[in-house]
């Protein structure tokens, strides 16, 4: 490719020192991009390999899996994804795949009512503590959630709680994900005042305000929160491994590891299928919404 | 009123309304008498507080229910006995003193201490290199950003966890790859010495989120710093360590802080490699692991409770530490940002 660029340069009439001066620039420009996306492309493939091995062995026939070196199957098939579908211990795939959807939405749901609320309170409304809170809020961001664990276990063991969805969603109702309130707060104090205040001067409650003028104000905020949300619930293993031991109640990851466990090594195929269909509502999300995604991580660091 | 719990359980609090905080938290009445002593005028509408308070209160309720009163309680547990079905029994510092001569979990706290202090390093680097990569002025950036994240969503699921074993087993890809570079082989998940660098790879491999955060952090140096380097004649690498290293210091604290802190609460994936054991011989008994396997297999909730809290200390002291040190490489720019 630099071979062509200096050509390129070279046949250009040469107009005094300038020109040639411009033209070695150019080349070495076009040799710096060369060299770059060769880089970058590399780096892709890197990348994205464990992924594409991952999608490519699951079309694989199943004892084809382990040791082949090439990528592309030798034979294609859609057997694993049959045997994928079928399910584990009669309950069918389709049911871990509704569970997993249910507890993603009801946590979209919970965290997004909840974390707009807390963050209308921590931004616009003056009141005592409030400042303190909000230290006490962003502390909590660093706190190992294992401390709590155990007794939360406890806590809702004796409510009876085990082995319904309750635990894994109360505290997206209760706006325990600090983060998303942070990240809510930083997005409403860019807000200009005026328009809030505007409301209120025309007398309008907070209530009405937080309604009407700033929860349509703050959808790129709960657009972000909410597919961040429904991607760690999605992926959530810790929760559900804890409080879910019925197997029609799993979702997607905890059946998943518990297929590996009860099938052997020679069943490669079935659990790539399945960790291929566990991940693709993940990745299609990420299609539709990466510049959501991108902003929202590349928010985090500023001003932290 | 459940409020009035939230303020002694939390760190003690410097700000400037502390005082109106006192022992009656709930801050209805009192707040609006409380006279401000100095800076600061502490008056506020009693709508304004009702508005607050009830706007609030999702929060609060969640933090002292799942955050502050657990936390205290396993304080509490973690000077007991306890196995759920009996009740708890006080035993003093006997989980400490019996933590430090458990072999188990000094090899839980190695193995996580290896894993945090030389793959969070390695992780680091290999996002701040990548985001330099794509700060560079060229076409398709968006796309090969978009690429390196990838990982980053999916790295901690089960699915990427099974793959990762697949691909690491004896005969599997590496292990044929390895045999055809002609290196001994036999597959890294069955060999006590290898599991550790697997596991710092598939950390590595998600090194997508801090790259876009320094991106964003790169995106904000003012391009006039860079143009008056060079009017003065600066280097590559001079406007490297002169500009960008101290610009992008706030950041890296950032990255720094967050990725270590996770990096100590791998769970999953150490779960899933390991079949639930830790193994090979231990190689993967990653501290989270242990303290399920303590609490949640054993029922040792004490013990493991116990485990906890030398976490949260841990890792505090280590946040202090950073803290405390980022004053000194750490640099913000005079305003506001």
């Amino acid at each position: 490719m630099s071979t062509v660029a200096e050509a390129v340069a070279s046949t250009r009439p040469d107009v005094g020192g300038a020109g040639r001066r411009r033209a070695q620039a150019q080349t070495r420009r076009s040799v710096k991009s060369v060299i770059f996306h060769l880089a970058a492309v590399a780096a892709s493939i890197v990348v994205l390999y464990p992924a594409a091995w991952m999608v490519m062995s699951s079309l694989k026939p199943s004892n084809d899996i382990v040791g082949n070196t090439s990528l592309l199957p030798e034979t294609w098939t859609l057997e694993n994804y049959v045997k994928a579908f079928g399910g584990i211990g009669g309950v069918e795939f389709s049911t871990f795949f509704g569970n997993s959807v249910l507890l993603a939405v009801l946590s979209v749901v919970g965290t997004v009512v909840s974390t707009t609320v807390v963050s209308y309170a921590f931004a616009r409304i003056p009141f005592p503590g409030r400042n303190a809170m909000f230290a006490i809020m962003i502390g909590t961001l660093l706190l190992p959630f294992h401390v709590v664990i155990i007794p939360q276990y406890i806590l809702f063991n004796q409510l009876g709680m085990v082995n319904t969805y309750l635990p894994l969603l109360v505290g997206k109702f209760l706006a325990t994900e600090a983060f998303f309130i942070f990240l809510m707060v930083q997005f409403i104090r860019g807000i200009p005042r005026e328009l809030d205040e505007a409301a209120r001067i025309d007398g309008c409650g907070h209530g009405r305000t937080f309604v009407s003028i700033m929860l349509p104000l703050m959808r790129p905020a709960i657009i972000t929160t909410s597919i961040f949300t429904f991607i760690g619930s999605w992926n959530d293993f810790m929760g559900p491994l804890l409080y879910l031991k019925r197997p029609d109640l799993y979702p997607l990851p905890i059946a998943l590891r518990q297929y590996v466990d009860q099938t052997t090594t020679s069943d490669y195929g079935a659990q790539m299928a399945m960790a291929v269909l566990s991940l693709l509502p993940v990745l299609i999300f990420f299609v539709i919404f990466q510049r959501y995604i991108i902003a929202g991580v590349a928010t985090q660091g500023l001003k932290g | 009123m459940p409020m009035t719990g939230a303020v002694p359980a939390g760190p003690p609090p410097t700000t400037p309304f502390q005082h109106v905080l006192g022992p009656d938290g709930d801050g209805e009445g009192p707040a609006i008498q409380v006279p401000a002593p100095r800076r600061r005028k502490a008056r506020y509408s009693p709508a304004d507080v009702r508005a607050g308070f009830a706007f609030v209160s999702p929060w609060l309720i969640g933090f002292v229910l799942l955050t502050a009163f657990p936390m205290l309680a396993s304080l509490y547990l973690a000077f007991t006995d306890y196995n759920l079905f009996r009740d708890p029994q006080w035993v003093g510092m006997e989980n400490f003193v019996k933590l430090f001569q458990d072999p188990r979990f000094l090899q839980s706290a190695q193995v996580t201490a290896i894993y945090v202090f030389i793959g969070t390093p390695i992780k680091l680097a290999a996002s701040l290199g990548a985001a330099l990569l794509l700060n560079m002025k060229h076409r398709g950036q968006g796309s090969y950003r978009s690429i390196f994240y990838v990982p980053s969503l999916i790295g901690a699921s089960v699915s990427i966890a099974i793959v990762w074993k697949a691909m690491f087993i004896d005969d599997g890809i590496v292990d044929k790859i390895q045999t055809g570079l002609g290196f001994p082989a036999g597959g890294w998940v069955g060999d006590p010495g290898m599991t550790m660098p697997m596991m710092i790879l598939l950390a590595v491999w998600t090194f997508g989120a801090p790259t876009v955060i320094f991106l964003a952090g790169l995106k904000q140096i003012p391009a006039e710093l860079y143009e008056a380097a060079d009017c003065d004649g600066a280097g590559r690498l001079r406007k490297f360590w002169n500009i960008t290293v101290p610009m992008l210091s706030p950041v890296v604290f950032f990255n720094l802080l967050m990725e270590t802190i996770n990096a100590f609460q791998v769970f999953s994936s150490a779960f899933i490699i390991s079949g639930g054991t830790g193994g090979p011989a231990g190689s993967t008994l990653f501290y989270t692991l242990y303290l399920y396997i303590r609490g949640f297999q054993d029922f040792r909730m004490g013990y493991a409770s116990a485990m906890a809290w030398v976490l949260v200390v841990v890792v505090g002291l280590l946040t202090a530490v950073l803290f405390r040190t980022s004053r000194s490489w750490v640099h913000y720019t005079g305003d506001e940002k």
